[in-house]
């Protein structure tokens, strides 16, 4: 049976690890198992709710019922109600599908990535960040979804057979972000779901109400904690992680063929697939700083997301801060290395035209201000890190809006170039998928675990001895 | 009532209020004219018919209160009530009218008939062959055959099918706004005549536009006969007064000169726009273009000089132009004269008053007259006053051009007056209460009369006065009585051509609203009143042909549209000896052409609805102006410099004061335009021109004079801190140094034919990963002559019109939604102040490796077997992706619902053969694949290929420079391979190996050598 733990040795030696002097720890001394599992179900089952709570997630939740308004409006009158037009055809649509996709990519690569990669700092963000790229993904979804001008006819982009004897064009890269985006999705639920049961099964023991008991044990899918349930949900997991892992890499390559298939100055290019990756963890990561950073001072988490957290977190972004940076030279200098007067006129314009204050904003954000980062004292600066975090979610969408609009507005023939001025409803789907992913948010840290409490006492020092014990009680 | 309470109401009906049928019997037997009832409680107007109809219509009960309303609802509610189709039962007249091709027996259903018919503008007929479906009139074309047309139209025909169907026509005669029929009109119209018949018509006036046709002109002389005291007057806003009174001038009688520009190498244009205004632009231009292009591979050109103040289309061919103020063109003229040699006495002396006096201009260009004598020619535009017309008529003469690349022949016109004296009279009669009776038939005078005739006010003191036009318009609300007009697809009647040759007009369909024609108003004078046009028409004609077969010549007349061998013949006429004299005489005091300081003012028609009579149709307000890419609005047009000096950027509103009177205009830089003058164009400010017109940009008329109605010096322009927002469909002017429209000299061409593919940095076969399509039949394609096109926009209606495109209205256009499958992109090149201009027709590609097609994702852009990019419209989900990745930004998309499902009358307008796109779907440019299908059918059937020329595109069959040509590129012998087979071809972008099937032949200018250094000015 010795096989059958639920943790192995080797997890135990990088516990160990955890305690090197000179690194900060990724939980704070002094917690129990009882301690962990305590405070962190008591944010669902016992604890009051707080006003700020309520107040948020009132918010949020009028900003998502502004949404249906605007998506109501949109079905019933047409994409017209947006900015897009000709030669702009895409505006906050796409840029916002890309941003938003953009920023699930943190969660999966916490989750799959390090875990594969045993860095068992992720512990205690990979809930919830994978619960933000399960809601990112769904706002995400949305754009492509009510994009098109007659949004009923979607399914078409699927492959179901039908009397028409019709397939979608296989050519076209919307199809390959059809089959991307759906697995995507797809796949980040399970994974978080699966990763949920066991904590699932200690909220329904631990629920006072029967209401909660009820709805808990449905979802816990009557996990009772044996070590054959131990076993095989390990299994499970670590194959969703492999799963998941390529996944990563694999949807916003999808995602930038959109653009690199195309033959948009601006957009074709061979550097897309990286540069995209990198510059989707890059507003990940920044978005899990965020959200972590507020959530970990109101829920009083410090113990369990530590400056370590953070550190880590900060250093990804330097480094996909860089690529991403790269990047931006690597499109500046092609443009001039290829003698293409459309490129070169492309990248000029993004720096001299019209929305050249955008382009800047965006060098700004994205290249120049998360250098600081360099310094640890930077890095060990909640504040800082909350602003510069928010600074690259701002810089993250610039980029967009300078690939997709700035690029669009002025392409081949000079006599169809014109501007994208976004409207009112342009602004009012994308802060209302603002308001619907915190709702989902509010409501995620309200009703479930928001960090994993059996993975959070697994790196306690305790951990290793109590198995021990257990197996010789066994 | 399908319920017992409406069983029990319907039993009260019959039970407590009897109905009173004698009464009834009285009603109707009062009523005059067709009144369709459906029960006999309705024409009782019951108390329980009113309850009826709260109770089961309540929203509109009020509307029966309404006396105009109620019509309105008795109409809607028509078709689903019992007795509904009455109204449509209207009998088709009993009237023979004679289709081009087919004989209507063979009329087979979803198979157009062409009839031939004519639009006249200004008096001046087009030959129009107009497209039938079963009965519905719903596409222009040109009439082959007939000589001012060659098969071309210009916008405003092409247009006119919208009028037809124009939702806010004017229904009904009305009297003070109120509705009457015809027949109650009839009655009082007589009653005055009989008053006015004791004094011979004394206090009687007519006032009609410009009339050419000839039996509108019989029936006026028999009116004039019958009232030999009335008066007979004529006003045309966009008049052509300084012609007729320049060839009265010079030959002492007024005559009408045509041009031969397929026998001129030289041309002058003195502020002429003669390529898209005035009689018989289309035709000069076909023969223009013609000696333009011909012999480019030959390395020969005709070359065009223009002078003018507002840059035009003209302009903007031309291989030289030089902006001059209006009032400066006849200094200009004087020099070019006194150059040449010719005697002009004392006017030789008169001080030329122009800015730099330019003789590195006017000395080689003289030297280029002169070196083509007999092959020159000089002409002048309307606006520029009689001297210069004179002056161009002297020039003429001495050149030796005169029954060679000009012609004299008798006026056109029925009875030529000098208009705008003919009006001014009216006006002082009707001012001195002296007219009691005004008939006005057509024009709109109210809105377009110079405003210094106040002729609104003075039309007040008329005691009786009756409109007959298409809308209920300015006029008409100040007339007492209104008289619908039929639109000239409804009407019998004739007019002339440019040449003279008589052009009859027959209906594509029976009045829609009961309109009448003016023949028919005039019949009122006579003893037969109820005449229909028809008889009217035929009977003229009959009447003209008292030997020989009629009906055989009416059959043959009515097939052709035109009556042959009526072109007046060319006339001999000489210059009067003492028209110097003349000339000195009449010239206003202060001298011609005084180089005031201040602002000039220029009145144009606008190039899109003319002189506002175009207002209300929506396909010319959409449509961008050819050189600003204006719709829907019009602006004051200053030059660069202008602009400067004056501290005003576009969009800036600017008060301009002239004379006295004030209008606010949005302000809008044009470059090539004259400094110190300022153009606004006519035909805008309506204020009841209808839904789609009233209220759209500025009143010009406002300022106009009728002693200075072109332009005149003193204009005060005043900045506002407003700003007024224009729809511009072309925000970008330069061509960003990329190779777009390739052009040279001929001189360049000589030296190196190929010049179109320098600089291409491979020539190609690009790469491609897909494999290459072969075309075992036909594959389409076009080319494009650039050295052909001179933007005049009739490619885009006509485009419009075959394919069903919405217009989108003035907020979407802001937007940049406005969804013409063909538009013209227009460069400049050069300096700001005189830049070079360049059209580019832009359609679909029809791209061979199509960018469109590979990122669908639904295949609803797909390669056919003939190499077209097939839209499949009900396939579409509307991603947009083929329009992001269209390097040429051909394709449209229905952001909103685009396409007006609802009014029925624009249902009749549709192509049937064409889909009508909803909203959410892409579309574009299919090569009018309908066409192509239709042909290839017929082909088929006979069992043979389809033949070189048999399909013309919708913007190739309206073109009258014949810059579009559309064929079968598998043929080598077709007319469209060898053009691509021409030096000149090249391919928009081709370096992104779209591998255009549409392709261009490139600008070929013939500039002088000797001005080259200073080009074009």
């Amino acid at each position: 049976m010795k096989s059958e733990l639920p943790h192995e040795m080797g997890k135990t030696k990088e516990i160990g690890s955890v305690r090197q002097p000179g690194l900060p720890p990724v939980i704070e001394p002094g917690h129990t198992f009882e301690s962990i599992t305590d405070k962190i179900s008591s944010i669902v089952l016992t604890r009051k709710t707080p006003w700020g709570w309520f107040v948020g997630f009132g918010i949020t939740f009028l900003l998502t019922l502004m949404l249906l308004y605007t998506i109501g409006y949109l079905l019933v009158v047409g994409v017209g109600i947006w900015g897009v037009n000709i030669p702009v055809g895409w505006g906050f649509d796409i840029l916002n599908f890309v941003w938003w996709i953009g920023i699930g990519h943190a969660g999966t690569l916490i989750s799959a990535i390090l875990l594969l990669l045993r860095q068992k700092w992720r512990t205690s963000i990979n809930r919830f960040a994978e619960a933000m790229t399960l809601f990112a993904v769904a706002c995400a979804g949305l754009y492509p979804a009510l994009h098109t001008g007659r949004p009923w006819f979607d399914y078409w982009l699927l492959p179901y057979p039908n009397t028409m004897g019709l397939w979608p064009q296989f050519r076209s890269p919307l199809v390959w972000d059809v089959f991307a985006i759906s697995t995507y999705g797809t796949v980040s639920l399970l994974f978080w779901f699966v990763g949920l049961i066991p904590d699932l099964a200690t909220l329904r023991d631990r629920s006072q109400s029967r209401l909660g008991r009820i709805i808990y044990g449905i979802l816990a899918m009557g996990w009772r904690g044996s070590a054959k349930h131990w076993h095989r949900y390990e299994t499970a997991y670590l194959l969703l992680a492999g799963l998941a892992t390529p996944l990563v890499v694999s949807v916003h390559t999808v995602v930038s063929f959109d653009f690199a298939v195309g033959i948009v100055p601006g957009w074709h290019a061979t550097i897309f697939p990286p540069y995209f990756v990198a510059g989707a963890i890059y507003s990940g990561f920044a978005m899990v700083m965020t959200l972590a950073i507020p959530i970990r001072a109101v829920y009083k988490l410090e113990d369990f997301i530590t400056m370590r957290h953070l550190e880590n977190m900060a250093k990804i972004m330097l480094v996909t801060g860089l690529i991403v940076a790269y990047g931006y030279m690597m499109e500046a200098f092609m443009a001039w290395y290829s003698v293409n007067p459309y490129e070169r006129y492309m990248i000029l314009n993004r720096m001299q035209g019209p929305y050249a204050p955008l382009y800047w904003a965006l060098i700004l954000c994205n290249v120049l201000i998360p250098q600081v980062l360099w310094f640890k004292r930077v890095r060990t600066n909640v504040p800082a890190l909350f602003v510069i975090a928010l600074v690259v979610n701002v810089g993250m969408w610039l980029e967009r809006f300078v690939i997709v609009v700035v690029s669009l507005h002025r392409d081949f023939l000079p006599s169809s170039w014109d501007m994208y001025i976004p409207t009112l409803f342009d602004w009012s789907t994308f802060v209302g998928t603002i308001g619907l992913f915190l709702a989902l948010l509010f409501l995620f840290i309200r009703f479930l675990p928001m960090i994993s409490i059996f993975e959070m006492r697994t790196i306690l020092p305790q951990a290793e001895v109590r198995e021990l014990v257990d197996y010789i009680e066994d | 009532m399908d319920n017992g309470q409406g069983i029990m109401d319907n039993g009260q009906w019959t039970t407590d209020k009897r109905l009173d049928l004698a009464s009834i019997r009285a009603r109707l037997k009062a009523t005059q004219g067709p009144l369709y009832w459906r029960s006999l409680e309705e024409v009782a107007e019951t108390e329980d018919f009113q309850e009826f109809l709260h109770r089961e219509f309540p929203q509109q009960a009020a509307a029966w209160l309404d006396p105009v309303s109620r019509r309105q609802f008795l109409r809607l509610m028509g078709a689903s009530l019992a007795l509904a189709g009455l109204n449509a039962c209207v009998r088709p007249p009993d009237e023979k009218i004679v289709p081009y091709v087919r004989p209507p027996e063979e009329i087979v259903p979803g198979k157009p008939l062409f009839f031939a018919t004519a639009m006249s503008l200004g008096g001046f007929a087009t030959g129009l062959l107009v497209e039938s479906h079963m009965g519905r009139p719903t596409k222009i074309e040109g009439n082959p055959d007939h000589p001012a047309s060659l098969g071309a139209t210009d916008v405003f025909a092409q247009a006119s099918v919208l009028t037809l169907y124009d939702p806010d026509r004017s229904e009904t005669v009305t009297y003070r706004g109120d509705i009457r029929p015809w027949e109650v009109f009839l009655a009082e119209f007589r009653k005055v005549l009989a008053e006015q018949r004791k004094t011979q018509g004394a206090r009687l006036r007519i006032l009609t536009e410009t009339v050419t046709s000839p039996t509108l002109a019989h029936q006026l002389r028999s009116l004039l006969a019958a009232f030999p005291s009335a008066k007979w007057h004529q006003y045309e806003p966009v008049g052509r007064d300084n012609v007729r009174a320049g060839a009265k001038l010079a030959f002492g009688e007024y005559v009408e000169t045509q041009y031969r520009f397929d026998k001129a190498e030289v041309v002058l244009a003195l502020g002429s726009d003669f390529l898209t205004r005035g009689p018989g632009s289309l035709r000069y231009i076909r023969d223009f273009i013609t000696k333009r292009r011909m012999q480019i591979g030959e390395g020969k050109m005709n070359r065009l000089y223009v002078v003018e103040c507002t840059p035009s289309n003209t302009g903007a061919v031309a291989d030289h132009r030089l902006p001059l103020r209006a009032g400066e063109i006849e200094g200009f003229a004087r020099a070019v004269a006194v150059a040449l040699g010719v005697e002009i006495g004392s006017l030789a002396n008169q001080p030329i008053t122009l800015p730099v006096i330019p003789t590195q201009w006017i000395d080689p260009l003289v030297r280029d007259l002169q070196q083509h004598r007999g092959t020159s020619l000089i002409l002048v535009g309307p606006e520029q006053p009689p001297l210069v017309h004179a002056l161009a008529h002297a020039m003429n003469h001495a050149l030796g051009n005169v029954g060679n690349t000009v012609v004299y022949t008798d006026p056109v016109e029925a009875n030529p007056v000098d208009q705008m004296t003919s009006l001014r009279e009216l006006v002082r009669d009707m001012d001195q209460g002296l007219v009691d009776v005004l008939v006005i038939l057509g024009g709109n005078p109210v809105y377009t009369a110079p405003a210094d005739l106040q002729f609104g006010e003075r039309l007040a003191k008329v005691g009786f006065s009756v409109h007959l036009s298409l809308y209920e318009d300015e006029t008409s609300a100040l007339c007492h009585w209104h008289i619908p007009e039929a639109h000239y697809l409804e009407s019998w009647s004739d007019t002339r051509a440019y040449d003279g040759t008589i052009t009859i007009i027959q209906p594509l369909i029976a009045p829609l609203y009961g309109g009448k024609t003016a023949h028919e108003v005039l019949a009122a004078f006579t003893d037969k009143p109820e005449q229909t046009g028809y008889d009217i028409v035929r009977g003229y004609w009959k009447s003209q042909r008292p030997s020989g077969d009629f009906e055989q010549f009416w059959r043959i007349v009515l097939n052709a549209g035109f009556i042959p061998d009526t072109a007046l013949p060319p006339k001999s006429v000489s210059l009067k000896p003492d028209w110097v004299q003349r000339a000195v005489e009449i010239q206003k005091p202060g001298g011609p052409g005084t180089g005031s300081p201040s602002l000039e003012i220029v009145f144009q028609p606008d190039p899109c609805i003319w002189d506002g009579r175009f207002t209300n149709n929506g396909w010319l307000q959409e449509l961008p102006k050819p050189l600003t890419k204006l719709t829907w609005d019009n602006a004051a047009l200053i030059s660069p410099a202008t602009a400067e000096r004056l501290g005003l950027s576009n969009e800036d509103v600017v008060k301009l004061i002239y004379r006295g009177r004030v209008i606010r205009a949005p302000v809008w830089i044009m470059p090539g335009h004259a400094d110190n003058s300022v153009t606004v164009h006519l035909g805008y400010g309506r204020t009841r021109a209808g839904r789609v017109g009233t209220g759209q940009g500025f009143n010009a008329y406002a300022l106009r004079t009728s002693d200075e109605p072109w332009f005149g010096s003193g204009l005060e322009i005043q900045k506002t801190d407003q700003k007024y927002p224009l729809a511009c469909t072309q925000m970008h002017h330069s061509m960003e140094g990329r190779n777009l429209v390739r052009s040279a000299s001929l001189e360049q061409y000589r030296e190196n034919p190929n010049f179109v593919h320098e600089g291409e940095s491979e020539a190609g076969p690009y790469p491609s990963l897909y494999p290459e399509y072969e075309y075992k039949g036909y594959a389409w394609g076009m080319v494009i002559d650039l050295s052909a096109c001179i933007g005049c926009n009739a490619c885009v209606i006509a485009c419009q019109s075959e394919n069903n495109i919405p217009i989108v209205g003035k907020d979407q256009v802001m937007k940049s939604r406005e969804m013409h499958w063909l538009r013209i992109d227009r460069y400049y090149a050069g300096g700001l102040d005189n830049p070079e201009t360049y059209y580019q027709p832009v359609l679909c590609m029809q791209c061979e490796k199509a960018p469109c097609e590979v990122v669908c994702p639904v295949a609803a852009t797909a390669h056919s077997a003939e190499g077209l990019n097939d839209m499949v419209y009900n396939r579409c989900v509307g991603t947009r992706y083929c329009s992001n990745n269209c390097p040429y930004k051909v394709r449209r998309f229905n952001f909103l619902q685009y396409s007006d499902w609802n009014t029925p009358s624009l249902k009749l307008l549709r192509n049937p053969d064409v889909t009508v796109r909803s909203r959410g779907v892409m579309e574009k440019c299919t090569y009018c694949v309908q066409r192509i299908n239709a042909a290839r059918i017929e082909a088929e059937k006979e069992g043979r290929q389809i033949r070189d020329g048999e399909i013309l595109t919708a913007c190739q069959a309206v073109c009258p420079a014949d810059a579009i040509v559309f064929g079968n590129i598998n043929d080598p012998n077709s007319r469209v391979s060898k053009l691509k087979a021409e030096p000149r071809n090249y391919g928009l972008l081709a370096e992104l190996n779209t591998k255009p099937r549409t392709t261009y032949l490139a600008v070929i200018r013939n500039s002088n050598p000797e001005m080259t250094e200073n080009n074009r000015g």
